[in-house]
């Protein structure tokens, strides 16, 4: 690849980024999504009688079990079919989301079960009701410990975000596609520098994620953590 | 509301509990009147525990009622975490909360619990941390602490929420023998300033200095109960006396 090639990619670099911003707004909605209900199905998962355990399961088992692309194509095509108009980044954050949530609510329901089960009597008997245990006790705990399995969920979904691809989201590859498809000989430059920029920022989330785990490290917490992660294996 | 449970402070009424086929406890009364210490002994599985935390329904009991002052823990819609937070618990294995240090662990229940001010409520673990001698260690994880230190922030904890009572679960066992000096120290102090405690150990030293009277349990009951001298001197049951010689020999009678 010549210098002249390089230098053309480089005139639609900032095109790339700006579409990267669309897979980043992704990521950090759909993480959030996947965050928010992930803990919540955990916590039903650990602490609520079996009917209701049972169904966060098989909600577990859905979203874990059915493809990406599947999902996406029942979001966005399912519901406009049903007569929603659901835009296709919309449809992107709920599909990933709660797929997103499967995975992540595993992670959270070994890092709450891995708080000592004396802790909680502790705080029962100080006369904390199970919200409160919760909020106060066994959150901040089991979210600690959930920061490195979660960095690898973080990253995986990530990569992910161009799935959105397959139901219209000018993300990057879609970008990248448009690019390539009007000027041919830039293919394969212009995915090598969306290939780089997946490591780049894959690399800095990540890094941002063990600074903060140091940030909130505790002495005395990774103990459980190990013992967590050996009984999830 | 029963106007005669009002005249005692602890009130425990026929309390059954039934581990699947096993009967751990069949049938326990006994009352505790404010600024009382009594100390549960008896053999390993005879229900010690399980006694304790159907007084604060950590254990939900088959059968049989809980009064604290005049309000009945046991009661079909008692406000259980309200009577909950007026009886102090002493686990065996002090349960601090890991993520905590000393101070917040004190604080939490004082905050979160009663809804006392953050300041206030640092103040008040301030005092409970200088009454059992940590006010030195305030910013300390557990972790940081020795197994003797934990306890006495547990104790510390039960404490900061002015408990109307206080139960002890074995709370020296899980010690090494150097640290236990000190834990024992601080229950002692807390009997002599008139904490009501109800404590399950084996430390007749303390059982001596202090315990108005022994609960001597065996197969789920209480078969004796009575001062420690007189226990000592003239056990009603021969199964008594062979208990309190045997824990002698096993615990020694280190004052
Ligand atoms: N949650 C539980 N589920 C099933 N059985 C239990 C439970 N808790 C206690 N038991 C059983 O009840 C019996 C009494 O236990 P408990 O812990 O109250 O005895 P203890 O007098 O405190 O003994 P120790 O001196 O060893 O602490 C034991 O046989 C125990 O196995
Ligand atoms: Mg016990």
């Amino acid at each position: 690849m010549t210098a002249e090639i390089w230098s053309q990619v480089w005139q639609f670099t900032p095109t790339l980024l700006w579409a990267m911003l669309i897979n980043v707004q992704l990521l950090l909605a759909l993480i959030a999504l996947g965050l928010v209900t992930g803990v919540v199905v955990a916590l039903i998962e650990v602490y609520s009688p079996r009917p209701l355990a049972a169904l966060a399961l098989a909600y577990e088992w859905f979203f874990r079990g059915v493809p990406e692309l599947v999902l996406l194509f029942l979001f966005y095509f399912g519901l406009t079919q049903m007569g929603m108009d659901i835009s296709p980044f919309f449809a992107a954050v709920l599909a990933l989301g709660f797929r997103s949530s499967g995975y992540q609510s595993q992670i959270f329901r070994g890092a709450i079960q891995s708080v000592p089960p004396g802790q909680l009597m502790a705080a029962h008997s100080l006369g904390m009701g199970t919200m409160k245990t919760i909020r106060y006790v066994i959150l901040p705990q089991a979210l600690r410990l959930s920061i490195p399995p979660w960095s690898n969920e973080f990253s995986a979904v990530f990569k992910d975000t161009t799935l959105a691809y397959g139901i219209g989201v000018v993300e990057i590859v879609r970008q990248a596609r448009y690019i390539s498809v009007r000027n041919f000989p830039l293919t394969l430059p212009v995915f090598i520098l969306v290939a780089f920029m997946f490591l780049v920022l894959t690399y800095l989330g990540n890094w941002g994620l063990g600074r903060l785990e140091q940030r909130l490290h505790v002495p005395g917490l990774e103990t459980h953590a190990k013992r967590g992660e050996a009984r999830e294996l | 509301m029963n106007s005669d449970s009002a005249d005692h402070l602890l009130r425990v009424e026929d309390v059954h509990k039934r581990y699947g086929r096993e009967e751990v406890l069949r049938g326990v009364s006994f009352t505790m009147e404010r600024a009382d210490t009594k100390v549960i002994i008896g053999a390993s599985g005879t229900g010690k525990s399980t006694l304790l935390r159907c007084i604060n329904k950590l254990t939900d009991p088959d059968q049989g009622r809980v009064w604290l002052e005049n309000q009945e823990i046991t009661g079909r819609r008692a406000p259980v975490n309200r009577i909950r937070s007026q009886m102090g618990f002493v686990f065996q294995d002090f349960n601090l909360f890991t993520h905590l240090p000393a101070l917040d662990n004190v604080r939490i229940g004082p905050q979160r619990v009663k809804g006392i001010r953050r300041r206030e409520a640092t103040t008040l673990a301030q005092e409970a941390l200088a009454t059992v001698g940590l006010k030195e260690k305030a910013q300390s994880y557990p972790a940081q602490l020795s197994g003797g230190q934990q306890q006495r922030v547990a104790i510390a904890r039960a404490l900061a929420m002015s408990p109307k009572l206080m139960l002890f679960d074995e709370p020296t066992s899980a010690l090494d023998p150097e640290l236990i000096g000190e834990v024992l120290e601080v229950m002692v102090k807390l009997a002599k300033e008139g904490m009501t405690m109800l404590v399950v150990s084996h430390e007749m030293g303390f059982a001596r200095t202090v315990a108005d009277e022994i609960i001597f349990m065996e197969g789920g009951v209480i078969l004796e109960q009575a001062p420690p001298e007189s226990m000592f001197r003239n056990p009603q049951h021969k199964r008594t006396g062979e208990f309190l010689r045997k824990i002698s020999d096993l615990y020694g009678e280190s004052e």
